[in-house]
């Protein structure tokens, strides 16, 4: 028998080693295939196809959902899904650099902590995760309701009337937006942080390095794997939000992710809406491939 | 470092405030007296009491308790499978001699459902389900398919944070085990399982947090006949949340603290 392989200690053939291997993938990728590739197919299949007057779609090819896309309506082009999309992407953007930024002063803290303490610190990062976020949305609304001390406070200063809610407003969901994703960059930061190799920032700060540089040069580039998880989990779930610019954000701050529930809810447009969640697959690969290419790394977690 | 070090503990409370803020006013507008809003009406248990008022007679309760345990038995039910799956996965993965392309093909598959925002895999589910139907009226909308959903974007969690922990195990003490003869289940037993633990553990309340705090694929998933605490509350929020939805709230997060404590007990106490 010359073909026995070794893996793990374990020397077999082969073939019974390739076998025992796609046993256990099998389950898993599996449930992938039926429940994620097989109807993400059927969802861009169904772009191409023509709504029905019920809601429903009629296998006939077209290409309206397309020209709606691109802003072709009965009265002219408008440039409205245009804004939609520049939105979204803007404020995914805003809202992942206020996370990330927050979260590496939050991460060097409870790396900084006693050992045994830290569990508990980052245990305290994902409690309010356990709150669903449409609680913790609401939450916001009743905040930032005109009754209550940030209301009375932006009154005093004079940004809003007195008497007024805070929202809906543009603040509100960023509020809303950034208190949501923060626990996952935390989470995803963290890791990283704990393994930084201190003695790189000592020299760098020895070096009379100054701050920016000794973050930009010493700190910046031994996080990458933890910063990429950071910005993929918080950029990638704030690119389809629907829920904080919903009860935050009134109908005036609508979003792709807006776009696509309406679709598939009052709008009763399932082609359209299949469409617009191609763009947003599109978008969001964009923005998740550029944060991904950081100068100088091959380091890959996720 | 040190002059970072005056910005690093504003940065630190406002984190912190951001995250606790929501949950405080939660727990605090639970005691409300006042039936909504924001108006304080004084201090109440009142809403803590009906909860577990006759369902006969009161039927707001009913539905506030179908609810949570709709949202308990799909966060338990989801956990357990995308458990079992991920840990299978990542097992896979890891462990057996593939070809880099294969390889990479596996990893492309676990990173898919993570960079898929939450409302494209509920509207391709929805739309494959709607085709399905018409297979098996077992696909139907409500909680089979909300359990399809959450483990669909669970397993890949799980393998993960399984995986990335077999990896930081390297081969060694598996090439020992069978150099002293250890059959297979006896290795899998009592050598990668213990090892391997902590992480499964781990992974499962990673999974089970995100149960807990998916909102858009249970809203998608959900059908006519089942509802979860947040579609629930998403749909009460219009005209104003009823406190009762408060005290749920309050006692659920108490709930998850000590079960996730009691987990971290239970693990750390294994592997003394």
């Amino acid at each position: 028998m010359t073909d026995r392989e070794v893996s793990y200690g374990n020397l077999t053939t082969r073939r019974a080693l390739f076998t025992q291997g796609a046993l256990l993938l099998f389950g898993g990728l599996g449930w992938l295939a039926s429940f994620l590739l097989l109807p993400g197919l059927i969802l861009v299949l169904v772009a191409f196809l023509q709504r029905d007057t019920d809601g429903g779609v009629t296998w006939a090819f077209s290409l309206d959902s397309f020209r709606q896309l691109f802003g072709f309506t009965s009265t002219g082009l408008s440039s409205a899904n245009l804004w939609i999309f520049l939105r979204s992407i803007a404020l995914a953007v805003f809202t992942t650099v206020i996370s990330v930024g927050l979260a590496y002063p939050m991460a060097f803290f409870i790396a900084n902590a006693q050992p045994r303490r830290r569990l508990v610190w980052l245990s305290l990062v994902a409690i309010p995760l356990c709150t669903n976020l449409v609680i913790r949305t609401y939450a916001w609304k009743l905040l930032l309701s005109a009754r209550l001390p940030p209301a009375r406070l932006a009154a005093t200063m004079g940004w809003i009337e007195a008497g007024r809610d805070l929202l809906p407003s543009w603040f509100a969901v960023c509020i809303g937006m950034i208190s949501a994703a923060l626990p996952f960059a935390v989470i995803a930061l963290y890791p990283s942080v704990e393994r930084l190799d201190r003695s790189l920032i000592e020299a760098a700060q020895d070096l009379y390095a100054s701050p920016v540089r000794v973050f930009f040069q010493a700190i910046l580039p031994q996080t990458v794997p933890g910063l990429s998880v950071a910005v993929l989990l918080t950029f990638v779930p704030a690119m389809g939000m629907f829920v904080i610019t919903d009860m935050l954000g009134g109908a005036k701050h609508w979003l792709v992710g807006n776009l696509i529930n309406h679709q598939f809810g009052p709008g009763r447009n399932v082609p359209y809406g299949a469409a617009l969640s191609l763009v947003l697959i599109a978008l969001t690969l964009v923005g998740v491939y550029s944060s991904r290419r950081q100068p100088g790394q091959g380091a890959e977690v996720l | 470092m040190k002059r970072w070090g005056k910005l690093t503990p504003i940065a630190v409370c406002v984190g912190f405030l951001l995250l606790y803020a929501p949950l405080m006013a939660v727990a605090l507008y639970s005691f409300n007296a006042a039936e909504k809003g924001s108006v304080w009406a004084g201090f109440s248990l009142r809403w803590y009491a009906q909860l577990l008022a006759d369902p006969e007679t009161n039927r707001r309760a009913w539905e506030v308790r179908e609810a949570t345990m709709n949202t308990l038995v799909l966060g338990v039910t989801s956990t357990i499978v995308s458990t079992i799956l991920g840990t299978m996965l990542a097992l896979g993965m890891q462990r057996f001699p593939w070809p880099s392309s294969v390889s990479k093909l596996l990893q492309i598959a676990v990173d898919v459902p993570v960079i898929t925002p939450d409302i494209i895999v509920a509207a391709a589910l929805i739309v494959g389900f709607n085709l399905l139907r018409f297979v098996s009226p077992s696909f139907n909308l409500g909680m089979s398919a909300m359990i399809i959903g959450h483990v669909t974007f669970q397993i890949a969690f799980v393998a993960l944070v399984v995986r990335s922990r077999l990896v930081l195990m390297g081969p060694t003490l598996s090439e020992a085990a069978r150099d002293l003869y250890a059959s297979s289940w006896y290795h899998f037993h009592r050598v990668t399982l213990p090892l391997l633990w902590p992480a499964i553990v781990g992974g499962a309340m990673l999974a089970f947090t995100l149960s807990l705090d998916d909102f858009v694929i249970s809203f998608f998933t959900c059908g006519p006949s089942s509802s979860t605490l947040p579609i629930y509350v998403y749909h009460s929020q219009m005209r104003g949340l009823r406190t009762d939805l408060f005290a749920v709230s309050t006692l659920l997060v108490l709930g998850t603290v000590v079960l996730v404590l009691t987990l971290e007990r239970l693990t750390r106490w294994k592997r003394d």
